[in-house]
């Protein structure tokens, strides 16, 4: 029996139409429009103004205070503006658009195709290194991995997960990078082993891809202290405190951090960006980025530079489809619909999924008929239905009672509903009334 | 680009169950049910289920159009559920305007005036049901026995159910190994040919049923075994006390409305609980009270009565019993 976490989940439709497609580069785009927060925490403060030159790489706005994040030219060229730009989140925020000229680097990064894996540098480099190249948590939560990398004090992590599961329908560029980049992405997790000072590390992979754990199954006899274990697939094995249960056992309590249970995990693109940063100089402005869909003539996996407005992508990608009604940014159940193609590729964009028309809207809503599928299927336990009801009925406290906060937001039981009851939409409401109370009643 | 997208939250994809599916799949798993009671029964078995059916959907969409006001919504399934489940409780030859008031009882009363599907406290086949045992007891009590093809619908030979019998003769001091010799054996009743309301009789074909909901997913085990679990314990113990007083575990889950409303009844969405733990629960309860009121009270069968009392529990199980939750109680070794 292949491991999986316990209670809940749910199996969508994989459609993984571009796991066989290597990865490959897109063309650096002739502008590039690039958000000053592409993270969780303070956005960035710019570093330069209209009419500067900036070369690839360079760093162009800081990180404001510890949990924050740096901003690296993704071209070369010069700053146009400082404007606003509507992201792929729907938020407007203030965005750096430089004009591309060429494609010079900056000198201290190498370039050469040679993997390094002597890692030379202490602990706390490492997590210096990671601050300064802007790393933040690849599987698109976009934490700073400095913040998760330093170990508070009084806890110790015993355990580096490398999250390989991927369990969104339709993404597949972690797929692709385990695939083309392996000993890359385990250089990186034993420099993480090396930042978090444990000797142990799983790389956990669902079993929809064999050749995946085949081929770092191999590769990791090389690499001390990495196991990778296949995983059953089940949706949201991807999900933080899901994966550690599947693959430990253990259970990180509400409220609480992976740290708290000795554990931390990071996704395979952060690996493999923290062995660029670490070994290679470079700062993140690029990554990989899935398209597909069902009617796009040309899916593929590819290397985009950050501030990339996404047409560009679909473009490469043979174009839009006529029938196109919605583009989601991320995956089918966690990604969000995006306003138009102009929203540019960030640090935390792992896919843009295109969805025909006739998929894209919701269908008419039933009445609920207790089938309580929605309770089984609920990863944390929780009764979705029921916390619809409390949010629609403005019931916040007991929605509070009833651990409402707990809700991640997988969508498990707005996928499973026979009735097309929006329960999550629900559940956020309900979510984010409870906090701003709470918020209140602390400051009163 | 011109294009105007659509912008809705997460998530974007949806599973390809619905409500109607979910209602078919359970008129499929009656479907040999059915034919197993038209076969024993005859065209009476047809012409009952079929008046149930289409009455349930006449009133439920009368009712829909003309007194709510409402969007109709009788293509969901759930009234021809009703129907069904309705023409299973009743015998094979009650004189069909009855039908149509137990249909109406079940539909109007026990489930549109609390607002129509998911609203219903109560399961509005069993509502209608017991409404009919009460009103017309002679008729509801009167079983045709089981003759093979027939076609005629009243030329039927009636008798009491070998759960009438028992109760009588235990009732009369006679021993249950006595009474036991005049019944049908347990493969008969397995296969339906005993006396009894349409679809008590088929345990054969209510199995292959369950076993096609549990492959669909469209209920789990938790009700269906916890119910008959509980009697077949409760039954053994009486048993193995006095033999003489009392049937065996197999011939009181064989016969009567267990299987039937263990299956199909008590996992009825609406009106059973959220939380496996309280399935469970639940289940036990339908099995003890229906145990205790075919060997104690005064009615025969006794399945009816318990899963409308459990039904009343069933909000404050769904208000106090919660699954466990991520997280809640840890014990990290």
């Amino acid at each position: 029996m292949l491991k999986s976490f316990p209670a809940g989940g749910v199996h969508p439709a994989e459609n993984k139409l571009t796991a066989g497609n290597p990865i490959e580069y897109l063309p650096v785009p002739p502008s590039v429009t690039i958000p000053v927060s592409q993270h969780i925490g303070a956005p960035a403060t710019p570093l330069v103004a209209k009419g500067d030159k900036v070369k690839t790489g360079q760093l162009i706005a800081a990180g404001k205070g510890y949990v924050s994040s740096n901003i690296h030219s993704s071209v070369s060229g010069t700053v146009n503006k400082l404007d606003h730009v509507i992201d792929g989140t729907g938020f407007r925020q203030p965005a750096l658009f430089i004009d591309t000229e060429g494609d010079d680097w900056v000198d201290t990064i190498d370039r050469s195709a040679d993997i390094i894996r002597d890692i030379t540098i202490s602990r706390e480099e490492i997590i210096r290194k990671c601050q300064e190249a802007g790393i933040v948590g690849l599987g698109g939560a976009t934490f700073p991995s400095h913040v998760k990398l330093s170990v508070p004090s009084g806890k110790k992590c015993s355990l580096l997960i490398i999250n390989g599961v991927e369990c969104e329908p339709w993404l597949t560029s972690d797929h692709r990078l385990m695939l083309e980049r392996g000993e890359e992405v385990l250089i990186g997790a034993t420099i993480l082993m090396k930042a978090l000072g444990t000797d142990r590390a799983l790389v956990g992979i669902e079993n929809n891809k064999p050749d995946a754990i085949l081929h770092l199954k191999e590769l990791s006899s090389g690499f001390k202290g990495i196991t990778v274990h296949p995983l059953k697939v089940k949706y949201p094995q991807g999900a933080e405190k899901q994966l550690i249960k599947a693959l430990t056992g253990r259970e990180v309590p509400s409220g609480h951090l992976p740290i708290d249970v000795g554990v931390v995990v990071h996704n395979i693109g952060t690996a493999l960006a923290v062995y660029e940063a670490v070994q290679k100089n470079k700062p993140l402005f690029e990554r990989v980025v899935t398209i597909a869909g069902k009617s796009l003539p040309r899916p593929g996996n590819f290397v985009v530079r950050t501030g990339t407005p996404i047409i560009r992508l679909i473009e490469a990608a043979g174009g839009m489809p006529e029938d196109t009604g919605k583009i989601i940014n991320g995956g089918p159940m966690m990604g969000k619909a995006v306003y138009n193609t102009d929203v540019p590729v960030v640090k935390g964009m792992s896919g843009v999924i295109l969805i025909p028309m006739s998929e894209s809207s919701r269908k008419e809503v039933k009445p609920c008929i207790r089938c309580a599928k929605c309770v089984t299927v609920c990863p944390l336990g929780l009764e979705p239905y029921l916390l619809m009801t409390l949010s629609l009925k403005g019931l916040f406290e007991r929605a509070e009672k009833e651990r409402i906060t707990d809700c991640m937001e997988c969508g498990s039981c707005s996928y499973t509903c026979p009735a097309y009851r929006p329960l999550l939409d629900y559940i956020r409401l309900g979510k984010s009334t409870v906090t701003r109370l709470s918020r209140e009643k602390n400051l009163k | 680009m011109s294009t105007i997208l659509n912008v809705s939250p997460s998530p974007h994809t949806y599973s390809r169950e619905t409500t109607k599916k979910l209602m078919y799949n359970v008129v499929i798993a009656l479907l040999p049910a059915l034919f197993t009671s038209v076969f024993y029964f005859g065209m009476g078995a047809l012409i009952v289920t079929a008046v149930a059916v289409a009455s349930c959907i006449v009133f439920e969409y009368l009712i829909q159009r003309f007194i709510l006001n409402k969007p109709v919504s009788i293509d969901d399934g759930s009234a021809v559920v009703t129907g069904l489940l309705l023409a299973f409780n009743l015998p094979s030859n009650i004189p069909v305007h009855l039908v149509i008031i137990g249909s109406f009882v079940a539909i109007g009363i026990a489930k549109m005036t609390f607002g129509g599907l998911g609203n219903n406290p109560f399961n509005p086949a069993l509502v209608g049901r017991v409404f009919m045992l009460i009103s017309f007891p002679v008729e509801m009590t009167t079983w045709p026995v089981p003759s093979g093809l027939k076609t005629g619908y009243t030329d039927a030979v009636t008798g009491a159910t070998p759960l009438a019998l028992i109760k009588e003769g235990i009732k009369n001091g006679e021993p249950v190994s006595q009474l036991l010799k005049e019944m049908p054996t347990p493969a008969q009743m397995f296969l339906g040919n005993m006396g009894g309301s349409m679809g008590e009789v088929a345990a054969a074909a209510l199995i292959a049923g369950f076993i096609y909901l549990l492959i669909k997913k469209v209920i789990s085990w938790h009700i269906p075994i916890s119910v008959i679990g509980s009697i077949a314990l409760f039954t053994t113990i009486l048993w193995l006390i006095n033999p003489e007083k009392n049937a065996d575990p197999m011939f009181h889950i064989l016969t009567g409305g267990v299987l039937l409303g263990a299956i199909y009844m008590a996992t009825d969405y609406v009106t059973s609980p959220m939380v496996p733990k309280a399935m469970i629960i639940y289940g036990c309860g339908i099995g003890i009270i229906t145990a205790l009121i075919r060997v104690f009270g005064a009615y025969p069968e006794g399945v009816s009565f318990a899963i409308l009392i459990m039904n009343a529990f069933v909000p404050l199980m769904n208000t106090y019993i919660k699954p466990r939750r991520f997280g809640e109680e840890v014990k990290n070794g």
